[in-house]
């Protein structure tokens, strides 16, 4: 009797056991597979940008950084094709600036909670999930066609701009409200208005944010093809822009077609590496500024 | 005379006054002005793309729309839609099997299996996949995956839906990552401790307390990523290629909604052809589609919000 209670006690226990070992097996196996699944995407990372490298060896050279564009790969240059990136931004940056600042002030520091504000929320939230190849669209007929600009730098960098507008009036919201309400208060208390508190105390505090928002705007700008090959930038053109209404082509674009031009010509491939890397490390320099910007002029209060 | 006309020091206090006083009374409309731009935006897409969808529609009978027989360029043109969704909903599939595992494999490792430090230092870093311009992502596609796949699957086409499919999933990966992680860190604590208290690995704390209790949260950054694989457009565009056929086989070209957007109007379409319109009928199908996908992320995140904690 108390032998075969003790042999179920023991095989009790045993199973037990048993399952416990499973159960941290599992949770083992598991924690693993969850470790592979994080550094997935950082391998893949490492590939693309190491295989965008190697592809640009011998091509990423000086005579490529300051050449004109050209049929044969060996003289192709992308001096025209920087210069219509930067002209880009020269029409993004204060076009995002000043609308994004504004519609940010007026949502958090003139709107009242009406129904007004929240059409333009909604707006907002809804304009940042539409694919960017319909804002193509909305450029190629506003633009490109109803305003007559064509496929000038113009009507492409306005409708970048209509396409980052939504992240710079989310970040400039951010930092406005992050201004503490005291020092508002202050600056009424000296018989200041709405204006200039707005103008001398809250955007000069929100400053930092704002512009780390609108910078990381500006290179999520000059990465995007879809819009700019939808207003039909020309395959190859091989003058620079000299003006903001001059055709253009831009590091994205040239990328893209240089990529499928691959078919015809592999070298191309090289050149799309190379231009890859310049576009890259624009992107970098514009983030490095956004987080050099964030660390040493954002205050707490 | 002269000495009279200039102003005193009170007269120039007094109109800098006014001046600031009036200045006070515009800025709102100045501000509002602004703030109407994201709504003249939202109406302008929907206008263009409606009126001209509707130029469309008109020419077009709906049996030829809902049919698989694209054919837009040949001289008796036909514009069934269907390759297109299929091409469209065959992309974005491969993409979530890749992203929605790997995304929820990264939140829950970052979430609940990793030290703060760790976290730290490997959340940036999967942010800045999702910041790498998609084009980028098309070359890597185009020069890099689909040679290597030829290599495993000789039947594999230079341009495929593969290939695109699964370089869109690793794009995709930090979006289903990083919301599924915020919805994960918002569960309380007391309720993992309770778990613990009670004899639960981790694991079994992950699966069976955290990931329910963030659940809405999860499913909606799926939603999410699915309207980001729909509107994605460079990869596809670059990798799929621009075949017309209505098939399932993935290893050969298709195009998506998307892809046929871009090819249209890098200079085929001339303004006022009914191939030109058809741009319009497929962005508006494309705009459709990715609102309802990202309104109901927003209402699946927002009705279960207050479930747990």
């Amino acid at each position: 009797m108390d032998m075969s209670h003790a042999t179920l006690n023991m095989a009790a226990n045993d199973a037990l056991k048993r399952r416990l070992k499973r159960r941290k097996r599992l949770d083992l196996v598991m924690r693993a597979l969850s470790f592979a699944a994080a550094v997935f995407s950082l391998v893949i990372l490492a590939i693309v940008l190491y295989r965008v490298v190697v592809q640009s060896i011998g091509w990423l050279n000086v005579a490529f950084l300051t050449g004109k564009l050209s049929m044969f790969p060996e003289k192709a240059g992308i001096s025209g094709v920087i210069l219509g990136s930067l002209l880009l931004m020269v029409i993004v940056i204060p076009v995002t600036l000043i609308l994004g600042v504004a519609t940010a002030v007026y949502l958090e520091e003139y709107s009242r909670r009406n129904a007004l504000r929240s059409v333009v929320q909604t707006a907002i939230a809804n304009l940042a999930g539409v694919p960017s190849v319909i804002f193509g669209l909305l450029g190629l007929t506003v633009f490109s066609r109803f305003f007559g600009l064509g496929s000038s730098i113009l009507a492409g960098g306005l409708t970048l701009s209509l396409l980052v507008l939504p992240l710079v009036v989310v970040s400039s919201s951010e930092a406005i409200k992050a201004v503490p309400q005291f020092l508002r208060d202050a600056s009424y208390a000296l018989g200041a208005t709405k204006w200039t508190t707005t103008w001398r105390v809250v955007l000069p505090t929100a400053m930092p944010g704002i512009l780390t928002g609108n910078i990381l705007a500006l290179s999520r700008a000059i990465g995007e093809t879809a819009p700019l090959v939808v207003l039909g930038i020309p395959a190859l053109i091989l003058r620079s822009p000299k003006s903001l209404l001059d055709d253009f082509t831009a590091l994205p674009v040239q990328i893209y077609y240089w990529t499928l031009d691959t078919v015809l010509t592999p070298e191309y491939a090289h050149l799309a590496a190379a231009t890859i890397i310049v576009l890259l490390v624009m992107m970098f320099v514009l983030n490095g500024a956004a987080i050099v910007i964030r660390r040493k002029f954002a205050r707490r209060y | 005379m002269a000495i009279q006309n200039k102003p005193t020091g009170k007269q120039t206090q007094l109109r800098s006054q006014i001046w600031s006083r009036k200045v006070d009374r515009l800025m709102p409309f100045v501000f509002l002005a602004a703030a109407t731009i994201p709504i003249l935006t939202t109406f302008g897409i929907v206008a263009t793309l409606l009126s001209d969808a509707w130029r469309f529609f008109a020419v077009v009978p709906l049996s030829e729309v809902f049919s698989t027989n694209l054919a837009p360029l040949r001289a008796e043109p036909s514009f069934g839609i269907l390759p297109l969704i299929n091409g469209t909903v065959l992309t974005s599939l491969i993409a979530m099997l890749v992203a929605i595992p790997v995304g929820l494999g990264t939140a829950l490792y970052l979430s609940e299996f990793t030290s703060a430090r760790v976290r730290k230092i490997i959340k940036p870093i999967i942010e800045v996949i999702a910041g790498v311009p998609t084009i980028v992502y098309g070359y890597f596609a185009y020069s890099f995956v689909t040679p290597l796949l030829i290599k495993l699957l000789p039947g594999l086409g230079a341009k495929n839906v593969l290939s695109p499919g699964l370089v869109m999933g690793v794009m995709i990966i930090p979006i289903v990552a990083s919301l599924s992680e915020d919805a994960m860190n918002a569960v309380p604590g007391s309720l993992r401790e309770g778990a613990y208290a009670l004899g639960s690995t981790r694991f079994e704390v992950a699966g069976k307390v955290v990931m329910p209790a963030a659940m809405s949260g999860i499913i909606a950054s799926f939603v999410l990523g699915i309207s980001r694989a729909v509107g994605e457009t460079m990869i596809v565009s670059i990798a799929s290629g621009s075949s017309k056929r209505f098939s399932f086989d993935i290893t050969q070209s298709m195009q998506t909604m998307t892809g046929y957007i871009v090819e249209f109007t890098s200079g085929d379409a001339a303004s006022g052809t009914t191939g030109y319109y058809s741009l319009y009928a497929v962005g508006l199908l494309l705009f459709i589609f990715t609102l309802a996908l990202n309104m109901a992320s927003q209402a699946i995140k927002r009705r279960f919000r207050f479930r747990v904690g």
